[in-house]
């Protein structure tokens, strides 16, 4: 039947001539080709060892933020929760008490939160959500895991670092 | 600012002299008006006076509001007018509350235009007026979404109302159901003018279940007034004056009262919360459930929000403008939370614009063809079923 968008091709298969019989031309070609590649550059890398530079738009891991004063932001508002189409996040929130002003920003903070990375698709509403600048998905990538339960990350693994650790970790290095 | 028209015919002497020198028009539109019958008598001087000789209660009012008229008995304030219209043209009310004496007139945020006063005084009123304190009269128009004027002095009560409070919904448990939060959505501008510090207070406690934080107050003083009526005595009202005034209680005492948990439903914002719900868990992650028990005390009817099998809170059932039903005990509220303290009598109604209603699922609403077809609604009774059981 004739095609309507007439854009089939109809292939000829034509009988081959003695040279293609001989096949030897065609492997050789292709040896070529492969060896080739072994004087070009590679395009692969050796990975937990060697990084590539992440896009300025990579989304990662999640991080929550500590403010100027190394308070944390993060006021357990659960926007994020509610934004999260997957049902990765969930906290527990507690109210802060007198002598905490600088642990916590807002009088009321997230006293466990936890996303769970195998349910996380990485699409950043958790960040477009929230109205305290408190959560960015600007990580590495999340590591791979033996066990399920490792893969709901606490506080522990999601908040930054306070300033003061992180120039002595520095400098213990240098 | 241009004059409105309001204040043009006022300022006009031409009018007002018509009016006056034209006793047959003034005559005939007042015998109409039910409300009043007036004899009109000439004076020694020439000049008449109005006498009421029998004043007699109109059967009803008639009102336009926004172009849909109504009838609606004398007596009635504007908004409540508008309230039994229902939909978009009600005005929101921060302070005035229908079921508390005396409330209303403080917020300003239910300000409309009456651009007719009334059928023997087709004047329209010179400035716009707070419809709950303001009664309908016979041929009343009243404009509100449809009155720009309205909509813009709106937005600056609103704009008023946020300069001293704090801009927090993250942190504040009442974000979710806030009156305040809708205003602030519906009218205000996205940032804040207001440059200078805004006035902070210290938590207090009243009583052992709730704490206010006048951080928060817009000063509508309806928790005032609950205390004036619901309770037998007043423990707490407004100290100070102005921009110094603050809810209250002298040294800090206790308010002790079956009902004094009330105040929490009655706040407009989150000045007022309940300490044994306070920063456990987000509105909108809860779930409203209709409830009632055999309380000896009130009536018993509630709502529980539930997370999960837990109940977080009970509160009193609110209705379509957000003013509880029947005010509740202390004892329902604070210290019944367990399932079987409860008969559960369904899911509550959310409206479907609401947070609250947000990832979940509504009832099973089939096609007709399914309603009215036996064999369909065989191939579909699992889900009938699933659909009954709640």
């Amino acid at each position: 039947m004739e095609s309507l968008s007439g854009r089939k091709k109809v292939l000829e298969q034509k009988p081959m001539n003695f040279w293609e019989r001989m096949y030897l031309p065609a492997i050789l070609k292709g040896m070529g080709i492969t060896f080739m590649h072994m004087f070009k550059k590679k395009e692969t890398i050796h990975y937990p060892e060697q990084e590539r530079e992440f896009s300025e738009n990579w989304r990662g891991m999640h991080s929550l933020k500590r403010d100027e004063e190394g308070r944390e932001r993060c006021t357990a508002c659960g926007l994020c929760a509610l934004s999260c189409p997957a049902e990765a996040i969930t906290m527990i929130s507690a109210e802060r008490e007198k002598g905490e002003e600088h642990l916590y920003r807002e009088e009321k903070y997230a006293a466990v939160y936890e996303i769970n990375m195998l349910r996380c698709i990485f699409c950043g509403l958790c960040e477009e959500a929230c109205p305290k600048e408190a959560i960015y998905l600007d990580g590495p990538i999340v590591p791979a895991d033996y066990l399920r339960k490792d893969f709901i990350y606490g506080k522990d693994k999601l908040v930054e670092m306070p300033i003061k650790e992180l120039e002595a970790l520095k400098g213990a290095t240098v | 600012m241009q004059p409105s028209g309001c204040l043009k015919k006022v300022n006009n002497p031409r009018v007002a002299i018509k009016r006056i020198n034209n006793p047959r028009v003034v005559l005939k539109k007042r015998i109409n008006n039910p409300w009043v019958v007036l004899i009109n008598k000439q004076t020694t001087q020439g000049l008449r006076i109005k006498q009421f000789k029998n004043l007699k209660l109109a059967d009803k009012f008639k009102v336009t509001i926004d172009g849909i008229p109504t009838e609606v008995e004398a007596g009635t304030s504007i908004l409540n007018a508008a309230r039994q219209i229902g939909g978009d043209i009600v005005p929101p009310a921060m302070c005035y509350y229908s079921k508390l004496q005396g409330s209303g007139g403080k917020c300003r945020t239910c300000l409309v235009k009456v651009s007719k006063g009334s059928e023997k005084d087709p004047r329209p009123m010179p400035k716009l007026v707070a419809s709950c304190r303001t009664n309908v009269m016979d041929g009343m128009e009243v404009q509100n979404i449809t009155s720009p004027e309205v909509v813009e002095a709106r937005k600056g009560v609103v704009e008023m109302l946020l300069i001293n409070h704090p801009l927090d919904c993250p942190i504040c448990d009442q974000a979710g159901e806030c009156h305040l939060q809708d205003l602030g959505y519906e009218h205000g501008a996205e940032a804040t003018r207001y440059e200078f510090d805004r006035r902070t207070f210290q938590k207090i406690d009243i009583g052992d279940k709730v704490q206010l934080h006048m951080t928060r107050c817009i000063l509508c003083y309806r928790c005032v007034f609950v205390a004036d009526q619901i309770t037998e005595k007043r423990v707490h009202g407004i100290l100070g004056r102005g921009d110094h005034a603050e809810i209250s209680t002298y040294i800090e005492k206790a308010i002790d009262n079956d009902f004094s948990g009330n105040v929490i439903d009655v706040c407009p914002v989150g000045a007022l919360t309940d300490k044994t719900f306070r920063f456990k868990n987000r509105v909108w992650f809860t779930k409203p459930v209709e409830a009632h028990r055999n309380c000896p005390t009130c009536s018993g009817k509630v709502t529980l929000w539930y997370k999960g099998e837990e109940v977080l809170r009970v509160t009193a059932r609110k209705d379509e403008f957000g003013e509880v039903e029947e005010f509740i005990c202390n004892t329902c509220r604070f210290d019944k939370k367990a399932t079987n303290d409860w008969v559960i009598e369904g899911p509550r109604n959310v409206s479907r614009q609401s947070v609250i209603n947000s990832n979940h699922y509504d009832k099973l609403q089939p096609a007709q063809v399914v309603k009215k077809n036996l064999e369909l609604m065989e191939a579909n009774k699992e889900q009938f079923e699933r659909a009954t059981k709640f």
